[in-house]
């Protein structure tokens, strides 16, 4: 029931910031939504049973290794990506339209004005196409 | 023979990742890059082709990997419709490499690294029988696309590439999710051990999951949004290598999957015909409105999933081979299509519909053929496939979905007509000069798309051109209503898209053999007993 449950929150809080502005608060949802996921995999091969099937264990209560194996590469894929994304959210500041232009432009301070002029030219650039 | 080539399988994920892996020390602009590039490229075509040969007869080709006994071992399975599909995934690769050689692309850092992995992942994700292994080879082709969405942005934007990035690995962590469910309910992933298991409702439910986490990667409505942004501003090659690859692979498991876990069970094929008639209909009604070449080649290319799904929903012998049929003809003439967008665009900077007017080389010739053929004109390959789809579905009693496709096929028609008329025929105004001496300014200098040019510039490059290109053999050039002195695109980037096109005349007059590949492949996919036996090894 706890891992139910603790599904249910993870992926609840991890839909909830993906649908948030923002690429750092997207990231953060998704890596919320694969530790659901991964906890589900676990789920999966069921958790009653949990005897290691060596060292004179019994194999009857031995634990499923195959969901662990499954969860170790999908953690590692989960972990390519989300590294990928978080490139994503750093490079080319300008043009993340995840980000609220106007709120997150005032802070800019001394740089606001040629943002706003690279910006105005940018966008005289792309109206041609 | 076909003992060698079975132990020999797994090369096909293998050799491209690790001569990729090679490629990554080899520095930048050493002729090996390429060299290596377009070899390994053109060995896998020729092993795909080799595993057509075998699997002509209906043998089917398995090796469990670390020789496990089957239903343990992850298995790579080559049948003739898995055989088929790679044959053309190789084409489409080696033609957009071909391209990107051509347009200088394949000059930026790791380009042949990428897309030899890429393959790699096509290739694993096209054999493989595990979901689980299926995941992950799905993401081996993901990581190089992000790169090479990366690396070869035109507007040096990434607002597509985030949007890409987050689409997919909201699809991949469903199909996860998918999978871990149908691992709760079955006890296995195999999908041969999974065969028929869709009676089950939990089963059919949990593979329903990943079928959900398939249409958003294959851009079927109403999850087809994403498509047209992330791949509009990526490198129209790119676009291109994209649309015979990724989408494809994502339908050729939605087939899969129907056709072993769900044995096309009723209900099921009909939610997938709905989702196949609005998609082929929403494509084909969006991509009219559209103003560009590109996005309204993208959304011919979703229209075009909706034909293919089509084929799976019917589930007959005629339907399942009308729908295999036009995937390869879809796979080929969408390809060619994105790179005539592809060349308009590096050779005029634009590819809007009002701007660029009076294209007159062999591109129209390669234009008009892929057009033709997509919209279903004889003796093209479209023809051959959407007469066989049109047929399959008056056949299994589906005349509203008969008349649809007709209707549809006239729609696309249409919009590719207009691309016709404002771009190919017409007169061409001097803009279009400007524009092609601006983008040529901006190859020079190494600049992003959206970077305006000083105008004076421009007109003087725009002026020397026009010198150079002198006046029309035979025509005076004033009074002269078709008059084409100026930038005319290279003959270098229009080969690899009459390549193509020639595929699509070949494949419309040799629609017979086309078809009876496809008959093999279906009928496979009709009865699944030898690939459940062929997998478990018993």
């Amino acid at each position: 029931m706890s891992l139910a449950l603790s599904i249910g929150v993870l992926a609840a809080a991890g839909v909830f910031l993906v649908l948030q502005r923002g690429m750092i608060r997207i990231i953060l949802g998704f890596v919320l939504l694969t530790h659901a996921v991964n906890l589900l995999i676990i789920a999966a091969g069921g958790v009653s049973r949990r005897d290691a099937p060596f060292f004179g264990g019994d194999t009857s209560q031995a634990a499923d290794p195959l969901p662990q194996a499954f969860v170790l590469t999908a953690i590692v894929i989960a972990f390519a990506i989300t590294v990928v994304l978080a490139t994503f959210a750093v490079v080319g500041r300008r043009d993340d339209d995840t980000e609220d232009v106007n709120g997150s432009r005032s802070q800019n301070g001394v740089d606001g004005e040629l943002e706003a002029q690279l910006d105005s030219e940018h966008e005289s650039g792309g109206e041609r196409r | 023979m076909t003992n060698i080539v079975e132990l020999l399988l797994p090369l096909f994920v293998g050799a491209p990742l690790l001569l990729g892996g090679i490629l990554f020390v080899v520095p930048r602009h050493h002729p090996l890059q390429l060299i290596m590039g377009m070899g390994s490229l053109l060995a896998l075509l020729g092993g795909a082709i080799v595993l057509l040969i075998l699997t002509f007869d209906g043998t089917i080709l398995v090796h469990q990997i670390a020789l496990w006994p089957g239903g343990i071992s992850i298995p790579f399975v080559a049948d003739s419709f898995s055989s088929l599909i790679l044959v053309v995934a190789a084409i489409v690769s080696v033609i957009s490499f071909q391209y990107m050689i051509a347009s200088g692309e394949a000059q930026s850092p790791f380009i042949a690294s990428l897309v030899l992995i890429l393959a790699g992942g096509v290739g694993g994700a096209l054999l493989t029988a595990d979901l689980f292994n299926l995941f992950v080879f799905i993401e081996v082709m993901l990581l190089p696309s992000y790169g090479l969405l990366l690396f070869l942005s035109r507007r040096g934007d990434m607002a597509a590439s985030r949007l890409y990035v987050t689409v997919n690995l909201l699809a991949s962590t469903l199909f996860l999710a998918g999978v871990g469910l149908i691992y709760a309910v079955q006890g296995t992933v195999n999908l041969a051990a999974l065969a028929g298991a869709g009676d089950d409702p939990a089963t059919a439910i949990a593979t329903a999951v990943c079928l959900g986490a398939l249409a958003v990667k294959a851009a079927v409505f109403p999850v087809h949004g994403w498509l047209a942004r992330a791949y509009g501003s990526a490198s129209p090659a790119v676009a291109a290598l994209f649309s015979g690859l990724h989408t494809k692979v994502a339908v050729y498991i939605v087939y899969r999957i129907s056709s072993v876990v769900f044995e096309g069970d009723g209900a099921w094929m009909t939610a997938i015909m709905v989702v196949a008639a609005l998609t082929l209909a929403v494509g084909a009604f969006v991509a009219l409105g559209e103003s560009e070449i590109r996005p309204l080649m993208l959304f011919q290319m979703v229209s075009g999933i909706g034909f293919i799904l089509i084929g799976v929903a019917l589930f007959t012998p005629a339907g399942l081979t009308a729908g295999i049929v036009y995937m390869v003809h879809h796979m080929v003439v969408m390809a060619s299509l994105l790179l005539i967008a592809s060349a308009i665009e590096q050779t005029y900077g634009s590819g809007r519909l009002d701007r660029v007017a009076g294209l007159r080389t062999l591109l129209t010739a390669a234009f008009v053929i892929s057009a033709l053929s997509l919209a279903g004109l004889p003796p093209f390959s479209g023809f051959v496939a959407k007469y066989a789809l049109v047929l399959a579905s008056a056949g299994a009693g589906q005349v509203l979905i008969a008349g649809l496709l007709i209707i549809v096929s006239l729609l696309s028609l249409m919009s590719l007509m207009r691309v016709w008329a404002d771009m190919f025929n017409g007169k061409r105004h001097k803009d279009v000069e400007l524009l092609a001496a601006e983008e040529r300014i901006r190859q020079r200098e190494g600049l992003f798309d959206g970077v305006v040019i000083d105008s004076d510039a421009a007109a003087a490059e725009a002026a020397r051109a026009l010198e150079q290109h002198g006046p029309p053999r035979g025509v005076l050039a004033s009074g002269d209503p078709h008059d084409h002195r100026g930038t005319r695109i290279p003959l270098r980037l229009v080969i690899p898209a009459l390549m193509l096109s020639g595929l699509s005349v070949g494949l419309g007059f040799g629609g017979e053999f086309l078809l009876q590949l496809a008959e093999h492949a279906s009928s496979a996919l009709i009865d699944t007993s030898d690939y459940v036996e062929a997998v478990m090894g018993r």
